[in-house]
């Protein structure tokens, strides 16, 4: 500890050289946030799918549609504890980069489904009693400024109405949240007797997909197949799998772009280190003659090499810690894309593992350097020019 | 005036030919440019590529039209009645064989892909012979087309490449039934080249759709048609379609993947372009104070403090355009072509398409460099040229 007083002043001789080391690591660290942020993205909450959710959906592609008699055929199978139905809207709120999910449900069983969606009582409540009415998660609240009591349109792209118009109007009720960051809080619920009443007859009666419960998640393969055994051989054959499994199908769908797009931001956050990792070395090589002055009058090797990772190290630790620290806040200002991704934050563990990384880096940077100052007898450092 | 640009170019002449005594740090620097720059024309390749894919071959005579408010093909629907209002529309262009307007299907199949074995969207299209003559761009390249009444497909190039199965001779599962793939086709890096097409009668035969289709292709007279072909069949009260340019159609669903891309692309550029500020910024100021003497000795000879910050900027420029043409052009030589597909989220569908390194973007990659050598150089050369001299010539 009593050293610290001596790293810090060797820190400060070459001011600038200094600061814009720490700066490339804060820059570094940065970069490194995002890419744990755009990694959750591109994973679209594979972390919450429930072990004891089922997705069901049209064998052939989801973009099928299932009868909606097959909620009850399910729940009377072994195994399942409910069934409750959700379909795709797809509707647009003003323009189409406005992206977001649209969901007709039945909103007791659905949010009883997904227990992560918090709704309060009363406005719970009040979607009961409101035909009209909508659930929304906060982000997307956030994002267009919509409150509870506000009427959003929405303009039909695959479901007309009755009446032949596109725009579907709804009440927003209530607002939905949730304590585990990687819930979506983009989607937006309405009422699934409500969607079946204003559409045509002959486009009533079919649903995108079902959510069901599981009793066991160990036999969540089990169930799968009976349900899938139900339905074969009918019109419309299913193919049920667990939410995780159906998550991670869809994710992969982005196919290598993903891929190639975390790749590089890696090899980006590890190019910076690199770099800095050399200049920090290259402070430490500059002095090799002072390091032989200070064992000359009594320094012992391990305190040598201490004060030269301890130099390295503190670098790191300083420069780690206040590039995470601006990631953390630029990270819950939102992302990057404008709000493709519906998840996108900087998961608690990667923060860990980021601490750690800043630690490493200095001990990395800081061990050829001292382990030559370590190796170095006094007269041989003396006598370098 | 002369004498002024002399004295900056023997400088510079001069920290250049000390470089390789500097070497490490400047490697270190100009490797950090590179990266930046080979990184931000890679990433923005992915882009381009998908962009031009949507795009590519329709020009501006070619409109769809799909269901009132669809904004893909697979949520609109159409039946035959709609289909032969639009193709009785003024405006469409007409042969001797008839009207350019070609109805179609789209479906999705599931298929592996080949590299990762995981089910993707991959779309199906089923299409009537006039298909053929509204995309004359269209050319099989491998195997034969398929025949009417058969189940038998012909297979994109990209598709053909990027999900398992699609080999020519092998078969496909539609519908429960095996169909044989007779044929590969190319469409000038296009989107159709995603896809697997058939007839359009049999797919409506067996996937139970009645005489209906989603949208219809067709082929105008002049471009300048389109608004009153669009407006004429907005006036129309036996149907209720959006009319679009097929490429403004296409632009509009690729706006979710170039954004995704684009946007990532951007932070990744702007975060290590300014890791590469302070690389050169670093590597400028060592050399600047590895030369005090140097520089106080010219200064000392007569040497005007102007030519010296000129030559040390230049240097760093001149470091930062090298470095900037090495990651450009590795850029290049990795991501130039590379084929991938991604799910296009607006369409649901897959799009195999290729990264394309445009020349604008090689352009743009270099310009980024010199902006970053320009301001890596800037604060070291201006204490350069503010050197005090008997000072610095006095220093040890």
């Amino acid at each position: 500890m009593r050293f610290l007083y001596l790293i810090w002043c060797n820190l400060k001789r070459k001011k600038i050289r200094t600061t814009l080391t720490l700066l490339s690591i804060v820059v570094a660290f940065l970069l490194y946030g995002y890419l744990a942020a755009i990694q959750q993205g591109l994973d679209m909450g594979v972390s919450v799918a429930g072990a004891d959710r089922l997705v069901v959906r049209h064998k052939v592609s989801i973009i099928q549609t299932l009868p909606e008699s097959y909620e009850a055929r399910m729940e009377r199978l072994e195994g399942v504890v409910d069934a409750t139905p959700a379909t795709y809207f797809g509707g647009v709120y003003q323009d189409p980069i406005n992206f977001f999910a649209q969901t007709p449900v039945k909103p007791a069983e659905y949010l009883a489904m997904y227990p992560e969606f918090v709704v309060p009582p009363d406005q719970m409540r009040a979607w009961e009693e409101t035909r009209t009415g909508a659930v929304v998660g906060r982000t997307i609240a956030e994002r267009f400024e919509w409150s509870v009591g506000d009427r959003v349109p929405l303009q039909a792209t695959i479901w007309p109405r009755q009446d032949g118009g596109r725009t579907w109007e709804f009440d927003i009720v209530g607002i939905y949240d949730s304590e585990d960051p990687a819930a979506d809080l983009t989607q937006f619920f309405f009422r699934y007797d409500y969607f079946r009443e204003v559409l045509p007859e002959g486009a009533r009666g079919q649903v995108g997909w079902y959510v069901v419960r599981v009793s066991d998640p160990d036999r969540a393969v089990e169930v799968s197949n009976a349900i899938d055994a139900e339905f074969a051989n009918s019109p419309a054959e299913t193919r049920a799998e667990t939410e995780l499994a159906f998550v991670q199908g869809f994710a992969k769908q982005i196919g290598n772009i993903g891929a190639i797009m975390t790749a590089v931001l890696s090899a980006v956050f590890f190019t910076i280190l690199l770099v800095a990792g050399n200049t920090m070395g290259q402070a430490v090589r500059e002095r090799i003659q002072e390091i032989g002055v200070l064992k000359a009058i009594g320094f012992t090797h391990v305190q040598v090499l201490g004060m030269v990772l301890g130099e390295s190290v503190l670098l790191g630790v300083i420069g780690g810690l206040a590039g995470l620290g601006i990631a953390v806040v630029a990270i819950s200002g939102g992302d990057p894309t404008g709000g493709v991704f519906p998840i996108f934050f900087f998961p608690v563990r990667d923060i860990v593992i980021g601490l750690f990384l800043t630690v490493l880096l200095g001990l990395v940077a800081g061990m050829l350097p001292a382990l030559q100052a370590l190796r170095l007898s006094a007269v041989d450092a003396l006598r370098r020019q | 005036m002369f004498r002024w640009i002399q004295q900056v170019f023997a400088v510079t002449v001069y920290s250049v030919r000390s470089v390789p005594q500097r070497f490490g740090s400047v490697a270190a620097a100009m490797f950090g440019v590179a990266g930046v720059v080979a990184v931000l024309v890679g990433v923005l390749s992915i882009a381009a590529g998908f962009r031009a894919t949507m795009t590519a071959g329709s020009d501006e005579a070619a409109v769809i039209v799909v269901r009132s408010g669809a904004t893909s093909e697979l949520v609109s629907g159409l039946g035959r009645g709609d289909v032969n209002v639009v193709s009785e529309t003024a405006g469409v262009l007409r042969d001797a064989e008839g009207e350019l307007s070609s109805p179609e299907l789209s479906l999705i199949l599931n298929l592996p892909r080949r590299s990762t074995d995981n089910d993707s969207n991959v779309p199906m299209r089923g299409v009537e012979e006039e298909a053929f003559r509204v995309r004359d761009h269209l050319t099989i390249v491998q195997g034969r087309m398929f025949e009417w009444g058969r189940a038998e497909v012909i297979v994109g190039l990209g598709a053909a490449d990027q999900f398992a199965g699609l080999d020519l001779g092998g078969t496909l599962e539609v519908a429960g039934q095996p169909w044989d793939v007779v044929g590969i086709f190319e469409a000038d890096g296009g989107l159709e080249e995603s896809e697997i097409w058939s007839d359009a009668r049999l797919l409506q035969a067996v996937y139970r759709r009645g005489d209906s289709f989603q949208s219809v292709y067709a082929k105008l007279e002049s471009p300048a048609t389109f608004t009153s072909f669009r407006d004429e069949l907005d006036g129309d009260p036996r149907v209720s379609v959006t009319v679009a340019r097929r490429a403004d159609f296409y632009a509009g669903q690729s706006t979710l993947v170039t954004g995704l891309v684009t946007g990532i692309g951007g932070l990744i550029a702007a975060l290590m372009g300014l890791g590469a500020v302070f690389g050169a910024l670093n590597t400028m100021y060592t050399s600047v104070s590895s030369r005090t003497r140097e520089i106080a000795t010219l200064r000392a000879l007569g040497f005007g403090a102007g030519p010296v910050l000129l030559a040390v900027l230049a240097e760093a420029v001149l470091l930062a355009i090298v470095g900037g043409s090495a990651g450009a052009f590795v850029a290049w030589l990795a991501f130039d072509g590379y084929k991938a597909a991604t799910m296009n989220l607006q369409s649901f569908s897959q799009v195999a398409f290729a990264f394309d390194v445009t020349p604008t973007l090689l352009v743009q990659g270099v310009m980024y460099a010199t902006a970053i050598g320009f301001v890596g150089g800037f604060f070291p050369a201006l204490r350069a040229a503010r050197l005090p001299i008997a000072t610095a010539l006095r220093d040890v």
